[in-house]
This record gives structure tokens, sequence and C-alpha cells, in this order.
């Protein structure tokens, strides 16, 4: 402090002496007293995290490619047609591609970070990516380009760098960008033209947004330069291409060439992610069925965004990792195993806690009982034998889950759900075969022809061929046998035809007219009946429905009966729900009624309906105020108030006291009824000076 | 400084009747010839712009010889594509006439224009000079430094296309541009050249009055012989005018802007040439040529000059022959895939920019009672709201609609209320008013009625049972 001496009086800043905050890392979350292992958790989650995004994003770029490609070859074809016939006369169209990219705008950064990457790599260094908010006038929007065109430049050549900071500082316009273009290509034209044709890619990210005025300026700019500068538009269109016609009028859009590119349609996106990430193996960490309902309700209901349900999935990783303890065995399996083997004692009785355990431990032999219930090292053995089931059953499910998708995908109606999600829901939820719609899809399945039999089974096979573990390969042959022994039915002569049975059939049909439901029951009644003269192809029919039939009850059982579910599976969906789909008007609501939720006193614990005086000034304000009607008297809200607020004073105080007293209350109640008339409760009305108008439940 | 104080003067009557009389077309094309101009450059200028040779010598005779005083501003109007500024750009050019052309749209900042005219008159050393955000007085003063070192010897032309343009930039640089000639002293002339009249530029503080030179649409014969100019060298230049004929025969009634009718015509002229280079037909066999392309044009009023295809795609799809499969246009994907919530949010917009609110209660209430139509119809509410457009309403009404529309029950969560923002940014919904107003924001519904059929059918809600103009 010596070094500050001064007459007059001042404020010194003194820097401190850069105290190292203590800084916990990453190793500091999760890290509980209690708790041992949190550091661990923590590391599988991050690990597990990475690996989903970097997943997402390789997923995201195999399902853009498509449409990357057509917009990469629709520039290169441009191109050429700048090289070639640069001397055409007359008015040229800027070539515009409109990329039709659906609602999801969330999604569209991912994409359009990727489409300038590969801009960048094969086409041309000259990319330019424009945001609405960026350009509110047609002066910005020039001056955006030129910075990211220029800014590019100098990194080509450095020479030029005053040069071009000299020009971003004065006035921008389009022939400035004519210059430089001019500039940069010129050096190039030497080796071999290469730099002759380069386009200027112009990349407008949200089309719908931008400024209409602006927009319409920018063209007309550009469309005058269109015989220097090889420019190309990109319109990123996220509703439908007629958006183009109804914001540009006719003389704007008759200089462009507009071409339209689709590009994949969000559910089908979903559907691919939800099938890499979620109906695989490959993750130990799993959702229960009532957090998938949860992400994809938001999905599909609120914003069609397949960035946001994998953030939600990675959030309920976390969530996971965090509140589940024992979440510390949801890694790789012999990982897991290793786990197992060192679980500290705490651990091992939370293990005795989780409820499928418990059910496991009651199925056991009494002796057994007692070990597991007594023993920590024989609960080890048996958690790591349970662990190794687990593993086993998730790969065993996720092939058997897709065999009977594709069988039951063909049904009319889709008895068991349109989409694989669907089916893995229920199956996740109850017992499938107890299901209404699984006997009606089995009885679909039981008049299917032989040539669709045998295209499913050839799909099962598929799909089985991939799964590696030995019952799959046991189920893997016996299909292959299945379609083998379908196929050899060909040949064999087929010996007796059921010849009567269609003639009295259709000789009852004739009086009745013939509507769908009752002819699919008929013939479903006529197959029961049928029980005595059956065709070979129909037994055998049988016998691979009933075949499927023990596959399904062997291998989609629920996720919660398996013991140690838990450890793998989230499932507080409410908390995610919460979390994911805040509800900002309940909670101001939760606070005002019960001020206990949020402050957590012990004073505020007050029954329904009562006003506590306790409770801050702002919720007894608001409970008397439910109480009112449309229009709110000043005063008596006042004399209530304070009527509320002193219940539990001393009512014996002088008048000097008293009097301050009151101005106190007064000045408490001016406060909390400005405070609800910021929270939008009340206004001020101008029908009567001293009322206030509720604005909620039952006012105005 | 004499014939200054003269052009000043020149906003008289007198001057005025003058120059009206000069503007009556007089001469022909061949007799085109103004004092001062090298006799073959004329006929060069009246070779590259037919059927302007009226124009164009009115025009050089405003203008007097390179080193006479010209009129101060002249103002010259027409439709698109009625060759405003090629005639004036052709005469520049042709006759090496000191001049500079700025397109008024690129001028987004007067200080662009001053830079580019200084910039084209006296060179980069008086454009760097300007300040960073010149005013007009440093433009004038700027000018009139420049111009005494280097004194005009033939007329300078300022030429401004789109000069409606400026009409929004400064308040003062119109009538400042009008009277340049006087402000710098200088022998210059301002040409503005815009697709609006006259009358929609005078300022309402007044200004000086512009020379007003009209320029008319090229009618149906003019169009044909300046298409017909730019024929194939492969084929004769009566075919192409026949071909002209045929193109201007579907299009006529539909467009007659040169620069489009230009651009279809070199579109389709190969599809017209295709029997010929078969040898189906022979360049005589006009009406065999003619049944051909008829169609062919007929598709493409629909399609490409509507620009619902793209020429590019026009003429692959030319290459390709099988025309069984034309590429569908902008307008076919129509479609919209919203989520589910969204497209609730926005039926419930319709409803509520289109239904007075009164009947809210009617609609949105279980147990309404009986009301009939014509007790709570008002007078101005007999005519159809969907005629007189959408209305605004509040964002409270949006929600309460919202919420008894929507069949299960839904929280009020912060989704909900972003989805509203989203929806505006996709121009599905307008917002009144500004930004900023957070208390009570206003929406307007921006869809169209066939949308809104479109998207209730996907979510199974009889909109129409709901709307007031349809009970």
């Amino acid at each position: 402090m010596s070094e500050t001496s001064s007459v007059s009086k001042g404020c010194f800043v003194f820097k401190s002496a850069s105290r190292k905050r203590k800084r916990q890392g990453v190793d500091g979350y999760m890290v509980d007293g209690s708790d041992d292992n949190g550091r661990d958790r923590f590391r599988i989650c991050q690990n597990l995290r990475e690996t989903v995004q970097k997943h997402t994003e390789v997923l995201q770029d195999q399902l853009n490619k498509k449409v990357l490609d057509n917009l990469v070859q629709f520039i290169k074809k441009h191109e050429l047609c700048f090289s070639s016939d640069v001397q055409r006369q007359g008015a040229r169209e800027i070539p515009t591609a409109a990329l039709m990219l659906g609602v999801n705008v969330p999604d569209h950064t991912m994409t359009f970070r990727s489409l300038c990457n590969l801009l960048q790599e094969s086409v041309t260094p000259f990319v330019v990516s424009l945001h609405a908010k960026e350009c509110p006038a047609v002066k910005f929007l020039i001056q955006r380009v030129l910075e990211q065109l220029m800014g590019r430049g100098m990194a080509l050549d450095k020479e030029q760098e005053d040069d071009t900071a000299l020009h971003l500082n004065t006035q921008c316009s389009i022939s400035d960008l004519c210059q430089w273009y001019n500039s940069v290509k010129k050096p190039d034209l030497k080796n071999n033209g290469l730099y002759w044709s380069l386009p200027i890619v112009v990349i407008f990210k949200d089309f719908e947004a931008f400024n209409l005025e602006a927009l319409q300026d920018f063209i007309l700019i550009c469309s005058q330069y269109a015989q220097e500068l090889p420019l190309i538009f990109i319109f990123g269109i996220a509703t439908s291409p007629i958006t183009i016609q109804h914001r540009l009028p006719h003389s704007v859009s008759s200089l462009l060439c507009i071409e339209v590119f689709h590009s994949l349609s969000c559910t089908r996106h979903l559907a691919c992610v939800f099938d890499k990430l979620i109906l695989t193996s490959q993750f130990p960490f799993k959702l229960s069925s009532r957090v998938i309902q949860v992400l994809i309700g938001i999905f599909l209901y609120h914003d069609f965004s397949v960035q946001s349900f994998v953030k939600g999935l990675q959030l309920s990783m976390l969530e996971h990792f965090n509140s589940q303890p024992l979440s510390v065995l949801c890694c790789k399996k012999q990982e897991a195993l290793l786990r197992a083997k060192t679980l500290s004692q705490k651990n091992v009785e939370r293990i005795r806690h989780l409820p499928s355990f418990m059910r496991y431990v009651e199925t056991q032999e009494p002796q057994d009982q007692v070990l597991l219930l007594t023993s920590d090292e024989h609960v080890k053995e048996v958690c790591q034998k349970l662990l190794k089931n687990l593993h086993k059953y998730h790969k065993n499910y996720y092939p058997i889950l897709q065999c009977l998708y594709s069988l039951t995908s063909l049904l009319p109606k889709c008895p068991l759900g349109k989409h694989i999600r669907e089916l893995h829901v229920t199956c996740n939820e109850k017992n499938v075969w107890e299901m209404e719609e699984y006997h009606s899809a089995m009885q679909l399945l039981r008049i299917l022809a032989k040539d669709e039999l045998v295209a499913a089974l050839r799909e099962c096979a598929e799909i089985l061929k991939s799964a590696d573990t030995k019952k799959m390969q046991n189920v893997l042959k016996q299909v292959d046998e299945f379609v083998v022994r379908l196929e050899e039915l060909e040949n064999l002569p087929t010996e007796d035809l059921p010849g009567d049975d269609v003639i009295t059939f259709s000789g009852k049909d004739i009086q009745r007219r013939t509507d769908l439901h009752y002819l699919q029951k008929a013939l479903l009644e006529k197959e029961s009946r049928k029980t005595r003269k059956m065709s070979p192809f129909e037994i055998l029919r049988n016998q691979v429905l009933q075949y499927i039939d023990e596959l399904v009850r062997e291998f989609l059982t629920p996720a919660e009966l398996q013991p140690l579910s838990e450890v793998c599976y989230y499932s507080s969906s409410g908390v995610l729900r919460q979390r994911l789909n805040a509800a900002p008007r309940t909670s101001i609501q939760a606070a005002l009624s019960h001020p206990f939720h949020y402050l957590q006193n012990e004073a505020l614990k007050t029954n329904a309906g009562m006003v506590s005086s306790a409770a801050p000034d702002l919720c007894i304000i608001y409970k008397l105020h439910l109480e009112c009607g449309r229009l709110i008297n000043l005063y008596d809200w006042l004399e209530a108030f304070v009527t509320v607020s002193s219940a539990a004073e001393d009512k014996e105080a002088n008048s000097d006291e008293y009097d301050k007293l009151e101005n106190l209350k007064n000045a408490c109640f001016i406060q909390a009824v400005s405070e609800m008339e910021f929270l939008g409760f009340v206004k001020s009305t101008k029908q009567k000076t001293d009322h206030v108008a509720r604005l909620t439940w039952g006012g105005c | 400084m004499s014939v200054t104080s003269m052009m000043l003067s020149s906003s008289s009557p007198l001057i005025q009747s003058l120059c009206i009389r000069i503007i009556q077309p007089t001469n022909l094309i061949k007799k085109m010839q103004c004092a001062g101009y090298p006799e073959d450059k004329l006929c060069s200028l009246a070779d590259r712009l037919p059927c302007r040779e009226t124009q164009v010598t009115t025009l050089l005779s405003l203008m007097g010889e390179p080193d006479q005083y010209s009129y101060p501003s002249i103002f010259i109007y027409g439709h698109r594509a009625t060759g405003k500024s090629h005639v004036v750009l052709s005469i520049m050019k042709e006759l090496e006439l000191p001049h500079t052309f700025v397109d008024c749209v690129e001028c987004v900042s007067p200080a662009l224009l001053f830079h580019r005219v200084l910039l084209a008159f006296f060179g980069p050393d008086a454009a760097a000079s300007l300040p960073r955000c010149p005013s007009l007085s440093d433009f004038v003063r700027l000018y009139k430094q420049m111009s005494s070192k280097t004194p005009a010897t033939q007329t300078r032309y300022l030429i401004l296309d789109r000069a409606e343009r400026t009409r929004d930039m400064d308040f003062s640089l119109l009538p400042a541009l009008l009277r340049l000639q006087e402000l710098v002293r200088d022998n210059v002339t301002v040409i503005l050249l815009s697709q609006v009249v006259w009358e929609k530029f005078r300022p309402n503080t007044g200004c000086f009055e512009p020379l007003l030179f009209h320029f008319p649409d090229y009618n149906k014969a003019e169009l044909v012989q300046i298409l017909s100019r730019d024929h194939h060298p492969a084929y004769t230049p009566e075919l192409y005018a026949s071909y002209i004929n045929i193109l201007l025969g579907v299009f006529f009634s539909v467009c007659r802007d040169l620069r489009e009718l230009r651009h279809l015509a070199a579109l389709n002229f190969p599809k017209f040439c295709e029997p010929l280079e078969k040898g189906e037909a022979k360049e005589s066999d006009i009406h065999k040529l003619w049944r051909n392309i008829e169609p062919h044009l007929q598709r493409a009023m629909q399609t490409v000059y509507l620009r619902e295809v793209s020429s590019m795609q026009w003429k692959e799809q030319q290459m390709d022959e099988k025309e069984t499969t034309t590429p569908r246009g902008l307008s076919a994907h129509a479609h919209i895939e919203l989520p589910y919530y969204s497209k609730f949010l926005l039926i419930a917009a319709y409803l509520a920019s289109f239904n007075p609110a009164r009947t809210d209660r009617r609609f949105f209430l279980k147990s309404h009672g009986k009301i009939k139509k014509t007790n709570f119809l008002k007078k101005h509410e007999k005519t159809s709201n969907h005629l007189l457009g959408p209305k605004p309403f509040p964002l409270d009404r949006l929600l309460a609609i919202f919420y008894s529309v929507v069949d299960s029950r839904v929280a009020p969560t912060a989704s909900i209320f972003s989805q509203i923002m989203s929806l505006v940014s996709l121009q599905l919904l307008t917002q009144i008013g500004h930004d900023d107003q957070l208390d009570a924001p206003k929406y307007k519904c921006a869809v169209s009625m066939d949308f809104i059929l479109a998207i209730s059918r996907t979510v199974i809600f009889d909109v129409v049972k709901y709307l007031y103009d349809f009970l």
C-alpha cells in the first residue's frame, strides 16, 4: 500500500496477488464424502459421453453425405459453367441451391459446419456463411461477406494485409470484392489457371429470418457483378421451397437459378440415431422405457431436434452416474467384473437394497438367501455372475427385438408399433407376450403367405448374422433350416387341397356383405377350425411361429426383472422431464404457494390453505389475492396483509412503536404488490384508481 | 459562368417549353446527326440501338456539343427493360464522353456514391481524400477543388441508375444532385434513371425540376425486331425471326420484359431446332415447327418463367428428351413437417387471427349455451374475416385457445413458449410491434387457409368447425 500516496481521496485498484483459486478440476465432480468411487464414475461417464458424441457426429456425417455430395456436385457443375462461358452476354443467373433442412433448427448448425468443411476441402476456400442476426441491413450483409472472404484472403497472401484492412475500414462494396477477387486469382493464373474459376459460395443459414429488403438488395447488387464474380448462393430453408417465392418478388427471383436439395427428414434421422445409440449392446448405459418415452415425447411434441435428443441422452447419463453410486459397475464387461470384485462394503449394502436384487434373493434356496444377506464375499461373486448374465441378456435382446420388428412391421396396421422404438418400449415395460397386440400380430403372422414368410425369415437371418453370442448362432442355424425347409416344400406335391373348406366359406360369405373386418375374422376362424388337415406348409409355418414365440418369451423379458438392472438403467423420468422441459409458470406458482419447496425452512411448513405469517411478504400477498375477484381493493388487501403478518407478533406495543411498525408494514406491502405486478399477476386499472386488476385464474 | 447563370434560369416556363419542343420526335435514323460528334460513331450507335432512334436523337440534342453546357439534370423513366440505361451507356461509351455510372442499390450510404463519383472523374487521389463519413458539403468542396485543377473540357455525366433509392438516403441528397451543376460550378449533368415516375420523387420542400424524359415500352413489332437480332449463326435470320414470332405469340400476353424474353428465347431455341436437326422438317415448314414448339412454350410459361424450375434444370430436361418426369417445381413442396404441439399452436393462432375475440366463448367453452349466429353478429363482422386478412391477437388468447384445442393436458412449459418464437422465426407467425415488447406481445398468423387445413388434417382436427366464417 505504500506506493499509493495521494493527497486527494481516490480509488485504487489492487490486483490480488494471483491467489490460485482452489480448483477441484474435473476430478472433483461427483465426489461425495460418503462415497469412494465418484472419481471412477465420473471417468466412465466422461468416456461414455465422448463416445456417444463421436458416434452421433459420425452418424450425422454419414446421413448428410448424400445431400452434401449433391450440393458439391451442383457447385462443381456451375463452376465449370463459369469457366466455360464467361463471355456469355446478357444477364446471367446466379446459381442458387435451396437446401431444405426441416424445422429442427438446432440441428442445422452441425449440417452447415460439415457443409462448410466439405466445401473448403473439396471445392473452394471462399465460403461465407451468414446468419440473419448479423445482417439487419444490406450494408452489414456486404460487410460480413467481405470480412469473411478477405480475412481468409489475407491468409493466402500476407502482403495484401494492409491493403485489405484499409478496405474494411472504409466503406465496403461488392466492387471492392471484385478487385480483391481479381488480385487473388491473378497470381495463381500462372500455375495452370488453378484459381481461375474458384467460386465464392455464400451460405444464408436461416433464409426465413433474413431481412427481406437486405436480401433483395444483396441479390440485385450481386447480379450486377455476376459476370465478374462466380457467386453461388446456398439458402438454408427450414420450411418449404415455396417460401422463396413468397419472400422474393419475381424481378429478384428471376435473377436466380434455383435448384432444390432435400436433406434427410428428422424422424428418419432420429430412427438412425436410436438404432445406433440405444438399440445396441455396445454401450453399457441404458435408458428405461419411461425415460425413452420422455425423450421421444420431447422430440415429437416439441422440437424435432435430434441434437437435443442426444443432449437429453447425455444428460440422463450424467444424472445416472451422479445419482446412482452403483453405476460404477456400468461399464464394459471385463472392467465391470473387476470392479465387482473390489466393491466396497457400502456398495455391497446398496446392492442388497436394490429391488431387483431382492427379487433375485427371494427366488434362491434358503441357505443361499442367508449367505447372500450375510457374506459380502458371496454377494460379490454372485454379483459378477449376475453382471455377466446382464451383458448376455443385452446381447441377445437386441437381435431378437430386431427380428420381431422385421416380422411384425410387415403386418397391416402394425399392431406392435410402426417404429422399432415403440416395440422396444413395450418389451422393456412388460411381458410383451401377454399383450393383446402381440396375440393379434401372431395370428396375422399365422396367415402369412409363403414368400412373405421366407423373405421375413431371411431378413431375420441377416440380423442374426451380426450377433455373436452362441445362443444367437443357434437361433441363426434354426432360422436357416426353416428357410431351407420352406423352400423345399415347393418341390413336394401338395397332397390334400382343402377344397370343401373353401366352398363352405365362400358360400356363407355370399349372403353377407364383404367387409374387411369380417373377412379377417372369418379367415382367422377358419384358421383355428382347420386343425385336422393342414398342408405341410401350414404345419411348418406353425412350427416357425411357435419357435419365434419361444424366442420372444426367452429373450424379450423386461429389463426391470433382470437382477442388477438398476446398475445400467436410468429410470427417473420425472427428474429428466423437469430438467429438459422446464415449466417456469409452474415453478413460480409453486414458489409462491409453497415457499417451503424452495426455501427449505422448517418454519414455512404449513398445511394447505393456511397463510403463515413467517412466509415472505410476497407469498402472503399472493395467497390473499387468490381469494379476491377480478378487481382487488388495495386498502382491503393491505388490511388483510397487516392482520396476517402481525398475527404472531406481540400485540401490546406502545403507540410510537406501533406507528413505526405500521409504516414498515405499509412499505412491505407496497413492495410486495409491485413485485406481484412485475411477476404479471396484477396490473393497475383505470376503472378504479384504488384497485388493481387480477390477471390470472379467474381474473379478467 | 455566364452559361451557368443562363442554365439556372432554365426552369422558367419558356425554356421548359423549348425543351419539350425538342423532345418531339422529329428526325429519322438516317438523319441522326449532331454537331460535335463524328458521323461514323453516330451511325454505329444507331445500329446498336434499334427502335430507340427518337430517344437517342433527343438525348443527343439535349446533350448538345461535348464542350457545351447541358441541362443540369435529366430524369429518364420507363418500365423495366425499356433500354434506359442501355441507351445512355451506349451513347456515353460510343462517343467516349466522360461519365460515371452508379447503381444506387449498391450505394448503401451516400459516402459510397461520393466515393464512386470522385474516383471516376478525378482518380483515386480525390476519392481517398474524402473524410471517413463525408457529408454532402464535403463532397461538393472536394469536387470544386478538383475541378478547378482539371476543369471539364467536355460535359461530365453522372448517371444514377435506380434513382428511386436516393429518396431513402439523405433527404437533401436528391435536391442537391438535381442542381449539382450549380453547386460545383462545373460542366456536369446528372442523369437519373428510374422505373418510378417523377411525381413520386418530388420532395415536399420543393426542388429544381429536372427535364423529364419517358422511354415507352417496346411494342410487339419492335420486340420482334430486337430479339431477331441475336439469331443463331447456324440458321437463317428468317427462321429465327419466325421463332421469335411464335415465342411472342405465347409470351407477349404475360411478359413484355425484353431481358426475360431474350432469356426465354435462348433457352427454348434448341428445342425449336430439334426437328430440323433430326431432319424431320425443313426450315420452311413453319407450321410443323410451330406445332412442335407450342406446347413446350406453354409449359415453359408455367414453370421456368415463374422460376419454378431453374433454367439449368430446364435445359437438362430438354437434353433428356424424356419429358415424362418434369422436375417438381418449388411450389410442389408446400408441405411442412412440424412438431405436434407446434401444429396445434399454429391452428390456435389461425383461429385467433380469423375469429372475432367475442366468439371464443361460443367455440371453446363447453357449456356456452345456445348462441345463434345472428345473436352475436355485428354488422361489420358480416363480411368474411378471411377477406379482411389476419388480425393481431395477444399471447394470452393464443395460449387459451391452444389449451382448449389440444386434446391432452399440456403443461405450460418453456418449450411451448419457445415453439411460438420458433414459429415466428419460420415466418409462420409474425410478431406485431417491436421485438423488445416483453409484456403481452401480439402476433398474427401468416399462413393460408389451405396450409392450415393440411396441418389440421394431420392431427385429425376439424378446423372448419371452429371458424366463425364457416359457421
